[in-house]
């Protein structure tokens, strides 16, 4: 399959990238291209140039950030961020969900900024950064903000970046102390992608609920925050009884999809039952 | 006029780069366009053609090489992508007229039938042995997770790579 002809052109650094989403003259940022080229293959997506970004050092690697956590540069790639040891130390949940994340091939070149731009409603990066309260750095040539990744996802393949804007890093924040997370993830076997998954942390004090982060991947229109489930959960007894509960309400203001692989009502009985498998191994990691 | 403009911009648009890389030890200078992919520079441009093109749609992994020694789907990095890199291929693995031992080991242990997808699945193979020499057969399967076949069901493979793996260590030994 060949793409619709287009220009290619290796970004000089940052300020370079910057510099050229700031004209009027379109660019696509490229980074891992595990997303885009394809698209482009099967002429889904049609560009006119291609700003190659995977080479910028300024938006590779891992950092322990002064504030606590990690930032992790937007070119990073999925097997980069598995080989990692500050990643395996502060977010062995993100870990655990990127280790499932296409092939070895793709994490070979797929990055988390690459990911978390193209946002796939499926992408299970998604419901992870939601759960870990992630947040989404961007730069543009006259601006810099951060933002939480609740928010930053607004459906199929859109987010709040402007087109001027560069999502420079991806930080992680330290968890509550004692928390547990965990992934649970049920996936259609050909493509791989999830039918449903649901990412976990909770936290334990005296009993009770103290912390609860639950988002959902892959049932709705993009990856979303399960409030109805967190609210069921927080202050209350860290009992079985509770997860099973609160769990039912998985999908509850969530507009569920279908599709041949799964309609609506199986793809909302397959998300209670990886909330509820979270929700328990996210009880049984965390202290108290 | 609005149908000569998009022409004009359609012909800027092919005007060919080059890239430079090193392919099986040997450095490379080749012009392409934009669009073609390491796939086809490879193959079409020089001729590699133990590189294959299954699915072409970043799934099957026929297409599989290393890239500065990770295994890419290279159906899936453009080859402007690959400036400055070295790219190890099938034809690459072998010494002279001595077979690679992961090459021995598949011939020996029956893991192609057609073997269409193996040029692949011994590139994804290395890639796997060079970070981990010892791998439990449960971390093979899931390292050849992006790697179809057709023919054998796959137990032969996961054979052939833990006897290729082992053979590497040897080799590795004995040295």
């Amino acid at each position: 399959m060949i793409p619709a002809a287009f220009d290619y052109r290796r970004a000089d650094g940052l300020d370079d990238v910057l510099a050229a989403l700031a004209t009027d003259a379109p660019v696509t940022l490229l980074a891992g291209g595990q997303s885009l080229l394809p698209l482009l293959k099967l002429r889904l997506a049609e560009v006119g140039t291609l700003l190659d970004i995977g080479r910028i050092p300024e938006l590779h690697g891992v950092r322990v950030r002064d504030e606590g956590g990690i930032a992790i540069g937007a070119t990073t790639t999925w097997n980069e961020i598995l080989e990692d040891p500050l990643v395996a130390a502060h977010a062995p949940l993100l870990r655990q969900v990127v280790a499932g994340i296409g092939d070895v091939q793709v994490r070979n070149r797929g990055t988390i900024g690459g990911s978390v731009a193209h946002a796939d409603p499926a992408a299970d990066i998604v419901p992870a950064l939601l759960a870990l309260d992630a947040t989404i750095a961007l730069r543009s040539a006259t601006s810099r903000r951060a933002g939480p990744a609740d928010g930053f996802f607004r459906g199929p393949f859109e987010t709040v970046r402007r087109s001027d804007e560069l999502i420079v890093e991806i930080r992680i924040p330290a968890l509550p102390a004692g928390a547990g997370g965990a992934w649970e993830a049920v996936s259609q076997p050909a493509s791989g992608w999830s039918i449903a998954a649901a990412a976990a942390v909770l936290a334990v004090s005296d009993g009770r609920i103290s912390h609860a982060r639950v988002a959902l991947g892959g049932a709705g229109e993009c990856g979303v925050r399960a409030k109805a489930v967190e609210a069921a959960l927080v202050d209350r007894p860290a009992t079985p009884e509770t997860l099973t509960a609160a769990a039912s309400a998985a999908t509850e203001g969530i507009a569920v999809q279908g599709d041949l692989h799964a309609d609506a009502a199986y793809r909302t009985s397959v998300a209670r039952v990886v909330v509820r498998r979270a929700l328990e191994a996210a009880r049984a990691r965390a202290a108290g | 006029m609005r149908p000569v403009i998009r022409r004009i911009h359609r012909e800027v648009r092919r005007v060919p780069q080059e890239v430079s890389l090193v392919v099986n030890g040997v450095d490379r200078r080749v012009s392409v366009e934009p669009r073609r992919m390491l796939a086809e520079l490879l193959r079409d441009d020089l001729g590699l053609t133990g590189t294959n093109l299954g699915c072409d749609t970043t799934q099957c992994g026929a297409c599989t090489v290393l890239l500065d020694g990770r295994a890419v789907k290279s159906c899936s990095v453009l080859a402007l992508q690959a400036e400055g890199s070295s790219v190890t291929t099938i034809e690459g693995l072998a010494e002279g007229g001595t077979l690679h031992p992961l090459q021995t080991a598949f011939a020996e242990c029956h893991g192609l039938q057609c073997g269409f997808c193996t040029p692949g699945m011994i590139l994804a193979a290395a890639d796997l042995i060079a970070r981990d020499p010892d791998p439990a057969p449960e971390t093979v399967r899931h390292a050849l997770e992006g790697n179809l076949c057709r023919c054998t069901g796959y137990h032969t493979i996961v054979d052939a790579v833990l006897a290729g793996a082992a053979a590497m260590r040897d080799d590795g030994a004995a040295r």
